[in-house]
Parts: C-alpha cells; structure tokens; sequence
C-alpha cells in the first residue's frame, strides 16, 4: 500500500466497541483459487455513511456479498448489536412477471409504503403498477423505497443511483442524509461519484483487491492518492450537476 | 358418469388447482421443461410398485423426491444448471423405466387412466393437493424473491436454499398425484400449461396464481369430462384443453396491448 491509511493494518479490538457498527479484519475472498479481495480492513461508526470506491473489479461488489454473507471468504466480519440490513443490488432486471409494486413492498412489510415512496420522490400511483412495466430510474428508486422499507439500521447500496435521472440523484442522496440524521442509519454505498463521497460520505474506502486509502473523503481531491487508487487510466467520475453548468450535457 | 369417471374428475379438479398453483412458479422461474422431464423419472417408481403389488404413486412419489434432491443438492453445490442434471435423470428414469414395466402396464403409465381411478386415489388427490397448495402460499413469494434476487432474498432473511428445497418438494408431490390423471408423458402438461396462459393476462402475482389454479380445474375437469364422453383417453385431452385456453390467452394478451 503506498499510500498512508489512518487505520492500522490490524484494527484495535476495542475500536469495535467504540461506536463502531462494522469492524472488518483481514477479510480475504477467492473466487475459483483467483484473489478478489485481501487483507481488508476498515470499520464503519454507527450512523455514518461509508463511501466505497474502487475501479471496475476492484472487489466492491463482493464486498457488499460478504457483509450479505453470500459469499465464503476469511478473516472476521463483526457487526455491533442486532442488525437488519436493507440492500439496493446494482442491476435488478423484471422481465414478463406478472408482479405488481405493491406486492414487491409486500415480501417485506405491510404497511409504511407512503413514507418509503416519498423519501425517494415517488407517487403512490406507481403502487398499482407491474414491475417490469416501470422505467430504469423509477426502477432503482423503487428499490430503495424497498430497502428502507422496515426501518433497517444498515443500508448498502451498490451504486444506487446509476440509473437515476439528475433532479432525482440528489434528492435520493438528501432523503439517505436524513434518514441517517433523525433514525441514526448506517449507510455504506458504492459510488463513482466524487460529488457524492464529498458532499454525503463521513468517510471512504478505496478499495483495488486490497485497500488503497480508508480516511476522510477531503483526502480524494489529492491527485497522488486518485493515481494510486484508480492507476493512471481512470479516477472518479464528475457530478451530473457540474457538467450541467458547465454546458456538456 | 362412472364411479371411475366421477373419482376422476373429483381427484382432477383438486390435482388441477394444485398443478397449475405450483406451475405458476415453475413457469416464473423458468423451470417449465425442467417439471417435464422430471415427471419422467417416476417411470421406475411407478413400475417397481406394478412389479412389486405395492401402490404406485409410492414408487414413483419415491423416485421423483430422489431425483428433486440431486437435483437441488447440485444446483446448490455446483455451477451446473438444474435443466442440465434433470435431462440426464430424465432420459435414464424413462429408459429404466420402459425396461422395468410390463408392456401391458406400460400404456397406463406414460398416459394415465381414468376408468381405474379409485375413491382411494381421490381421497389421497384430495389430501395430498390441499396441503401441498397450502404449503405453497407460504413459500411463494419466498420463492418469487429469491428468483428475482439472492441478495435481496438474503437480505430480508430468506435462506434461499431451504425455500428452493421446499420448492421443489412440492412440484415432487404434484407431479406424483398427476401421474394418476394424465400419466408421466403429460403430467409436465398439466402443471405448465395452465400457467403458461394465464401469464399472458394476469396484471399481479397473486392474480395469476389463482388463475392458473383455476385455469389447471379447467384443464382437466373439461378433459377428464371430455374423455368420458368421446371415450378416448383423458391425458392428452387434458392438455389440449388447456392448450386452447393458452391459445385464447394469446389472443387476449394481443387484442388488450
């Protein structure tokens, strides 16, 4: 790792118990004997929001299927209390199924469907219709509705508005601000949006099969550090609104 | 209407919900020629209770449950897709099964029959279907979650692995409480074709649930009723009822869209 991480390789123990909801140690995933993820480690306070980054197969993804306990792996995953998890994948594809969004809300709880559709700026109309029958953006906002559905206490998006229109990108990542603010949420998302690890993200984990930088997202404006996160081919992408003003879109 | 006739059609109308209940499900999960082909590997089952004097549907309820299993366990355990391990089964279960049933049975079991349909078989229709739809309702949406998302499944607590299990199960128990109305040829038929109508038109999951049921009654009472009259055999009529009802599906889905 060249460049200087706050955390030490091995987390303190009692780190965990200060506050932290998420302790990660020396988590390591192989998927058929190949190396996804090594020597990972980082935690996550109660209430903050965590910013993942990383290339395209740096091992975010897998990440968020090991904290789903989806994917076999080593090293420790340590969650503080009881937890319930609500989770936006990445794609979600409803071809020909005869499934309403009502019902969909319906897999996971009976009532609070009003309150989930307004944070993420939806009517109640779109209640009565199919799933597969909805566009790309009502899609992703449905599905956290979804996920913020039973009041869980820890969110992990995977990239949560890539399919987002622009007024509905903001107004998505301001209704997480404050359901993080009045239900003390934890979030953990990932993101190629540097707007979005500045202005909503308490810290970041730059992730490339190891961790590149765990810290303060200030830290990503150092050119250094984006070089030796990303390589010289790639970095994070500009916020949809920046290049609104600045005329390219 | 026989005694036979009216066994059958009693034991056809529960036997029908349940098919097209839990084929609404296979149908969803794309699993409509993998129902088929496992309807097959009751062949031996069904042969070894004729060989041995011992009721049949144990046989071929026993059969069917072992090669669910495998079939669950390698799906689980492997990345092989169940159709792949379900058209080997089915191929070996027909072939044991033509060598292992004597020919003067072998008719009545790859296409069922009706005049010997007991008040016997239709009390266990009835108590097999009942419970095997009832067991179905819990599961479904358990099912239909996990088919749209692991994760999401995983992450509202579903263990995705016992609920394909239980799955499976059932479509096992169905199957095998078919065979007696349309016989292992077309019990896959029987199961699919309802839902595969009724998917055209439904505009929710529970909707379409219940139509298919409703549509697997049509199926075969109309079939079962059919083949009395016309004195011909119940299976296949059984299917062409309910490929009617799919073409007439069609025909709907194209004149509202």
């Amino acid at each position: 790792m060249g460049v200087e991480s706050p955390i030490p390789a091995i987390p303190n123990p009692s780190m965990t118990a200060a506050g932290n909801i998420l302790q990660v140690t020396n988590l390591g995933v192989r998927l058929d004997y190949i190396p996804i993820l090594e020597d990972v480690n980082f935690h996550v306070r109660k209430g903050t929001t965590l910013a993942v980054v990383g290339p395209n197969g740096a091992g975010k993804t897998t990440l968020f299927r090991v904290l789903l306990d989806l994917v076999p792996h080593t090293g420790v995953i340590e969650w503080s209390g009881p937890i319930r998890v609500g989770y936006v994948p990445q794609h979600f594809v409803v071809t020909d199924i005869p499934l309403t969004v009502r019902e969909f809300f319906g897999f996971k709880a009976k009532v609070g469907y009003e309150d989930s559709l307004a944070a993420v700026g939806l009517e109640r109309a779109i209640l009565r219709k199919r799933l597969d029958v909805i566009s790309g953006g009502e899609m992703q906002r449905v599905l956290i509705a979804w996920a913020i559905l039973d009041r869980p206490n820890v969110l992990l998006f995977d990239e949560p508005t890539a399919t987002v229109d622009i007024g509905s990108e903001d107004l998505v990542y301001e209704g997480l601000n404050r359901l993080e603010r009045d239900t003390g949420i934890t979030v953990l998302l990932i993101t190629h949006d540097i707007h979005v690890v500045s202005h909503y993200s308490d810290s970041v984990l730059a992730l490339n099969r190891t961790v590149r930088f765990f810290g303060a997202p200030s830290r990503l404006s150092e050119p250094d550090l984006l070089m030796e996160i990303f390589g010289s081919g790639s970095a994070l992408a500009t916020h949809k609104h920046e290049l609104v003003t600045r005329g390219l879109r | 209407m026989t005694e036979a006739v009216l066994y059958s059609l009693v034991a056809g109308i529960f036997v029908g919900f349940a098919a097209g209940y839990i084929g609404s499900l296979m149908v969803l999960k794309r699993m409509a020629l993998v129902g088929d082909a496992l309807s097959h590997v009751a062949l031996p089952g069904l042969a070894l209770g004729i060989l041995f004097n011992f009721n049949p549907f144990v046989g071929a309820f026993a059969f069917l449950f072992a090669a669910a299993v495998l079939t669950w366990y390698v799906e689980t355990t492997t990345r092989i897709f169940p159709d792949a391990i379900v058209g080997v089964l089915f191929v070996t279960g027909l072939a044991v099964g033509i060598l292992l049933t004597p020919e003067v049975d072998l008719l009545e079991a790859l296409f069922g029959d009706i005049t010997t349909v007991t008040l016997v078989d239709a009390l266990l229709a009835i108590g097999i279907s009942v419970p095997t739809v009832l067991a179905s309702r819990l599961v479904y949406r358990r099912v239909v979650l996990s088919m749209l998302s692991d994760e999401l499944a995983r992450s509202t607590g579903v263990n995705v692995a016992a609920v394909n299990f239980v799955y499976l199960f059932l479509v096992t128990v169905v199957v095998a409480v078919g065979i007696k109305i349309v016989g292992t040829i077309l019990v896959g038929a029987l199961v699919v074709v309802p839902a595969a109508a009724m998917k055209n038109v439904s505009r929710s999951l529970s909707a379409y649930a219940l139509s298919s049921g409703v549509t697997g009654i049509a199926s075969a009472g109309s079939g079962i009723l059919l083949a009395s009259y016309l004195g011909l055999p119940a299976g296949p009529l059984v299917v062409m009822v309910g490929t009617v009802i799919f073409a007439g599906a069609l025909v709907a889905r194209r004149i509202t869209t």
